[in-house]
């Protein structure tokens, strides 16, 4: 009990409360930069949205800040969600990266797991992250145990370092079996390592995640080191630009479990940035969901070209340290699990062999995209669907360029679709959504079963561009009873990076059966956990509101290869305390009980987090905006078709008047974002401004 | 309601996730790793009538595709003839003979009649692989069995749950009779609960749209599968192609056994004919129909990957019984190999003969085994036993698109192998080499996949080693001019003396003490058009990142000299 005792004195060093000063949130999106400014004194918000710039993102991010009009110097603190490393490893742009490894299993990364791209059809391509003449082999083994085997050849590794610099590797991984049990070959190789490598990019197997599995440490520690480089200049260069404009103090980047780490250290720990931006979003719904009193959610994150669903219990996002970000690409830090499930606005509604319309999962992407987009796409989407059945502003055609008319949406739903299906163009488009609608339904409840929860005892928490349009309607499918409309859904990431936490994760592998754990060291791998992550959370010069320390342990029945986290209420928990702790949590989660097999313990993990100060979330729509009435919030009308065609009242979100109760049909709309209540739908607002809506049941 | 066709789509969607959520539910519950996280499991939507597919989970093994519409099948059959009680609502099958359209032994089946007004509407069923049922090896992969006794414990369908409750002493008898029983009812309680799952989506389905309506979509969406798949093979030019696929032998009698293969194509039928593949054989090579025929359905969905499975599908597929052959077993022919082996060279037989008129859909054979070494033994000072696995992948053939994949796993499975560390944690051995077999894929314009090259030694105690493996003697072919994948290899060091075994990539039990080794070389992938035609810079990396030597690369894709040179 003694560290979470020092836990509580190190809280009492910050002082709680409000932030204080100015905060500014920028993410980078796939096509937009997006900013959030946060005066906490004033509890005032100014919000930018430009375009990402691709070939150097520092440029869209000085960009947000001056079309915000917001003085970096004056700024207490950055936070930044960036897709550089996420981007390189997806698009192959890596540096070139060489690997030394035990004798024997240089191919490791190129074998993988035995697996292939899909079940059926025996094709595809995988190249490994490190290509083979980079990956040397050196003599040195631990058994399982941690006892050492053969000793590491320290002659034979500084030729294999030499060998590598003289083939221009920028960075380095050094990765050893069983490093994790005992890391002693890794920790000497690194020490020779840095008198023979030209710099730091040093990347050692066991340090980002200290648990067997050769393949997925591996390619975790290939894609830290490949992407390090690239990171550390990225980050290094907008710190420059931002203190050519007076900004000092630190620079926060968002990381893939949903807090954040100082640009100063972000890049020794380069993998973790990977995926961060849909878990920051996550992050918002979570906070946002907690203050709404709303905490139990599954998010639905709909776009132009990807639909992301995770889940949040008790304001809590699910964090897995098992996320794969593409096929055979596993990256095993602690992350928000956040799953993709379709193609978003752009999947593509087709005729297929059998004469049935299917939607998806094929997508127009973001070139051509959808008929609507003016780019020269052709064939039907979903997004061209809402077009056509008035849920979206035909305003909103040709978003980027173009001279596509709704005709013209009209004559390809009428003839691709419609013809065939002896339907109308309207008839086709409702049918389009129909079955987008249930797909989408059914890859929510696919995630929401395999997480081991019914989706019915959640609300829908709905964002992304195209979020809004369809949640009502999934959230009815589903049997979810609420849907929960932020104020600003297509801001959310950059959100997250305002609210987010400071937080580090620990996972150290234990893998013994319960019975013949030594409970003390058990303990101590707890304490060494607490101290690693609170002397990290100083070392990020932020203030915090108080700092939380969380412990879980994974674990599984003898003879099972699936591991089941359970949360501990402390870091000193008895043998006896985990065994219950277990077998509830397993009869929760599997309905089955099974006392006659011996549980094992596998790993222990801690999660140090340093709470920020409350951000006023009502600050996101401007309460001098708002007008006293929704007569005087209504924009117009336009014709929507549900069942039929309706005259459907269009409101505009930020004009909403602060108790404002809203009956569907209805459309709400605001910059980036259209909400769609369909006849029977109501919607109220709440004190931060979220529309909270209770959908009719089918 | 009536049946338009967005109706149809979306009872189709519906139909898919009620067998996917079965599949979800089996593997999040079950406690055996097979099924847990290899998915070595299957669920399916069957027919009232004949138990023919109605739909089938997207997350099953490939090598059940198809396979339980022939147990369920059997199941209403022996109701009707009175050789099997009839059910009741709650009521659960329990049923592993493979002569009863089933595969092995290890693939248990559970089959539940869905009731509705007090008649059967449709089956749930599910098979998951359990660890042993039995017989004379642990795990029940034997290379040398001679009758299906020797392979386990063999169970006709019988209710193992009445009205919802499981019947104890059905259970007791099988426990009685299985190896690490205590472990067991983690899987048949998932098993189980998987189809209750199905039930209750089923339902929620039938409720929303009706019982007529959602019968007449069933019947809509067979015409429309059968429709689908003979517009795919329309694409293949009508005649006759054959092909000849080879095990190295039965375990038992070391000779070859052959599948003979002749596909041929009138229009929008594919007929397949095996007659002149070898008798039934001694040893568990055998393959009982149910899965000769799965095989077939398996090989056609690799090509035609679009097409759902369902029993329309599989309509335009004319499979003559192949009679007298080893494909179509009887009891008490052993057949535990046929999930396993015989049923991936079915598979190659149909890939080797439909890559000629289908050059851009079909691959060049692909390694095909599922290169089973398992070893049992004790480690006396530690008091403790233990039977470890592995199960091996290879190369895949090269194709119009590429090379082949290295290390994929079985054309039948699609599991991941267990880490080397894990290995290591769990059993008393210590890999030397865990690599990439050099020199092992096929060449060709597109070459073949490589395999993989490991060496283990154990390191305490004394224990025995089988294997269960195949393309010993001919490698996985090569298509349109590519050479043949590297054959498997399998080196025993005893005492310092290294053998191979008499079977080549079969063997039983052969013991080893603390120090010995084992070293395995799994095929490549066959390789796909003509080795010349490769582009040189390919040839070049592949040899400066020591995938072939440059010897090897001279000599296999070197340019044949011209007519004038000669």
């Amino acid at each position: 009990m003694k560290d979470l005792d020092q836990t509580a004195d190190h809280s009492a060093e910050h002082s709680p409360g409000q932030i204080s000063g100015q905060i500014a949130g920028i993410d980078v999106g796939g096509t937009f930069t997006d900013l959030v400014f946060y005066d906490a004194t004033q509890a005032r918000v100014r919000l930018a949205k430009v375009p990402t710039t691709l070939d150097n993102q520092s440029r869209g991010v000085l960009d947000a800040l001056d079309a915000a009009e917001v003085d970096a110097a004056a700024l207490d603190l950055i936070v930044h969600g960036t897709t550089t490393t996420t981007n390189a490893v997806l698009e192959r742009r890596l540096c070139r990266t060489g690997l030394i490894t035990t004798m024997g299993f240089r191919d490791v990364l190129e074998l993988g797991r035995r697996t292939r791209p899909q079940a059926y059809g025996m094709k595809g391509q995988f190249r490994p992250l490190i290509p083979r003449d980079l990956r040397l082999e050196v003599p040195e083994r631990m058994l399982a145990s941690g006892a050492v085997h053969t000793a590491l050849d320290e002659v034979a590794l500084r030729q294999a370092l030499r060998a590598l610099v003289a083939q221009d590797c920028e960075s380095l991984v050094i990765h050893f079996l069983h490093a994790y049990a005992n890391p002693a070959h890794e920790l000497r190789a690194a020490e020779i390592a840095r008198e023979e490598w030209p710099n730091g990019n040093i990347t050692l197997g066991h340090a980002l995640l200290s648990e067997s599995r050769e393949y997925e440490r591996g390619v975790t520690a290939a894609v830290n080191a490949s992407v390090q480089p690239l990171l550390r200049r990225y980050v290094e260069r907008l710190a420059d630009r931002l203190a050519e404009r007076g900004y000092t103090r630190d620079l926060l980047v968002m990381t893939g479990n949903g807090g954040m780490v100082s640009a100063r250290i972000v890049a020794e720990e380069a993998a973790k940035t990977v995926m961060s931006g849909p878990a920051s979003g996550v992050m918002a719904a979570a906070y946002t969901g907690r203050r709404a009193g709303i905490p139990d959610l599954l998010t639905y994150d709909m776009g132009g070209t990807s639909t992301d669903v995770a889940m949040i219990r008790g304001a809590d996002p699910a964090v897995s340290h098992e996320i794969e970000i593409e096929y055979a690409m596993p990256i095993h830090v602690p992350m928000v699990d956040v799953r993709t499930v379709g193609a978003g606005g752009g999947s593509l509604a087709r005729i297929d062999a059998s004469g049935l319309l299917q939607v998806g999962p094929d997508s127009a992407g973001s070139v051509p995209g959808p008929i609507c987009y003016g780019k020269g796409g052709t064939e039907p989407t979903i997004s061209d669907a809402n077009m056509l059945l008035g849920r979206m502003n035909p305003a909103r055609l040709n978003t980027i360029q173009g001279d596509v008319t709704l005709a013209d949406i009209e004559a390809a739903f009428a003839q691709k679709l419609g013809a065939p299906l002896g339907l109308s163009a309207t008839g086709a488009a409702s049918a389009v959504l129909r079955i987008a609608t249930a797909k989408m339904a059914d890859a929510v409840r696919m995630v929401s079963i395999s997480l081991g929860e019914d989706p019915r005892d959640f609300a829908l928490f709905a964002f992304g561009g195209a979020g809004p349009l369809h949640a009502c309607d999934i959230a009815r499918e589903l049997g979810v009873p609420r849907v929960l409309v932020p104020a600003r859904p297509g801001i959310t990431n950059a959100l997250g990076c305002i609210v987010a936490d400071l937080r580090h994760d620990y996972v150290t592998t234990v893998n013994r059966p319960l019975a013949a754990c030594d409970m003390a060291e058990v303990h101590a791998q707890f304490a060494r956990q607490i101290e690693e992550g609170r002397a990290a959370i100083a070392r990020e010069r932020v203030k915090i509101a108080d700092l939380r320390v969380t412990h879980s342990v994974d674990m599984q029945f003898i003879g099972q290869t699936h591991l089941l986290r359970v949360a501990l209420p402390g870091p000193a928990p008895t043998r006896e305390d985990l065994a219950e702790l277990f077998e509830q949590a397993y009869f929760r989660r599997f309905q089955v009980a099974l006392p006659e097999i011996r549980p094992a313990l596998v790993n222990v993990n801690t999660s140090v987090i340093g709470r920020r100060p409350e951000v006023d979330l009502s600050a996101l729509i401007d309460a001098a905006g708002r007008r006293p009435t929704l007569a005087e919030a209504r924009t117009g009308s336009r014709a929507v078709f549900f069942d039929d065609w309706h005259d459907t009242p269009v409101y505009w979100r930020d004009h909403l008047p602060a108790s404002a109760t809203l009956a569907g049909p209805a459309i709400v709309e605001q910059m980036d974002c259209t909400l769609v209540l369909s006849p029977g739908d109501t919607a109220t607002q709440d004190a931060d401004g979220n529309l909270i809506v209770t959908v009719r049941a089918l | 309601m009536t049946l338009d066709p967005i109706t149809l789509t979306v009872i189709q969607s519906g139909l898919q996730q009620v067998c996917d959520e079965m599949d979800l539910t089996f593997s999040r519950a079950a406690f055996s790793p097979v099924i847990a996280e290899a998915n070595d499991r299957s669920d399916g939507i069957y027919s009232a009538e004949d138990g023919s597919l109605i739909a089938q989970g997207s997350q099953g093994l490939p090598v059940f595709v198809g396979v339980m519409q022939y147990s369920t099948g059997k199941i209403i059959e022996m109701i009707a003839a009175g050789t099997v009680t009839a059910p009741e609502p709650g009521d659960i099958y329990i049923v592993n003979d493979p002569y009863l359209g089933g595969t092995h032994l290890m693939d248990v089946r559970f089959a539940m009649p869905v009731w509705r007004n007090g008649r059967i509407f449709c089956w749930l069923s599910n098979t998951g692989h359990w660890p042993d049922t039995g017989g004379a090896v642990p795990g029940g992969f034997s290379a040398s069995a001679t009758s299906v006794e020797q392979e386990g414990l063999r169970l006709p369908p019988v209710r193992l749950f009445k009205k919802g409750v499981m019947d104890p002493e059905i259970y007791a008898i099988i426990c009685s009779n299985i190896r690490v029983a205590e472990q067991r009812i983690g899987d048949v309680k998932a098993q189980a609960a998987a189809l209750y799952v199905g039930e209750a989506r089923l339902t929620r389905l039938l409720d929303r749209y009706g019982d007529a309506l959602v019968q007449e979509a069933i019947a809509e969406l067979r015409s429309r599968a059968a429709q689908q798949m003979r517009a795919r093979i329309a694409e293949i030019a009508p005649g006759t192609y054959r092909s000849v696929a080879y095990i190295d032998s039965d375990g038992v009698v070391n000779a070859p056994l052959e599948i003979r293969l002749a596909i041929t194509a009138s229009g929008d039928r594919l007929s397949f004919d095996f007659s002149g593949s070898s008798a039934p054989c001694a040893g568990p090579m055998n393959s009982v129909l149910a899965t000769t025929l799965s095989s077939v359905y398996l090989a056609m969905r690799h090509i035609f990957p679009d097409v759902p499975i369902s029993a329309g599908a599989f309509e335009p597929l004319e499979i003559q019984r192949p009679e007298g052959t080893f494909l179509d077993a009887q009891y008490p022919r052993p057949v535990s190999g046929c999930a396993a082996e015989v049923s991936q060279r079915v598979a190659e037989a149909v890939f080797a003969a439909l890559v000629g008129p289908l050059p851009q859909r079909v691959t060049a054979s692909p390694a095909g085994s599922s290169g089973n070494f398992a070893l049992g033994g004790e480690v006396p000072e530690e008091g403790r036993s233990f039977v470890m696995y592995q199960i091996s992948g290879g190369g895949y053939g090269g194709y119009a698109g590429g090379d082949g994949i290295s290390n994929g796993c079985s054309t039948i499975g699609i599991s991941k192998a267990p880490p080397v560390e894990i290995m290591e944690q769990q059993f008393p051995v210590l890999y030397h080499r865990y690599a990439l077999r050099e020199g092992s894929g096929g060449a060709g314009q597109h070459r073949g996949g490589f395999g993989l090259d490991y060496e283990v030694e154990l390191l305490k105690g004394n224990a025995r080693a089988s294997f269960v493996m195949d393309h010993g003697r001919t490698g996985p072919q090569g298509a349109l001019g590519g050479g043949d994948g590297a054959v498997n290899e399998v080196r025993v060091t005893r005492g310092g003396v290294t053998t191979t075994p008499e079977h080549l990539s079969k063997a039983q039990d052969i013991p080893l003490v603390a120090g010995d080794r084992v070293r395995v070389r799994t095929p490549g992938g066959g390789g796909y058009g003509d080795p010349a035609l490769r582009d040189p810079a390919l040839v070049a990396e592949d040899v400066r990142l020591g995938r072939y030597s440059a010897e090897a690369a001279e000599r296999l894709f070197r340019p044949a000299p011209s007519p004038q040179d000669a």
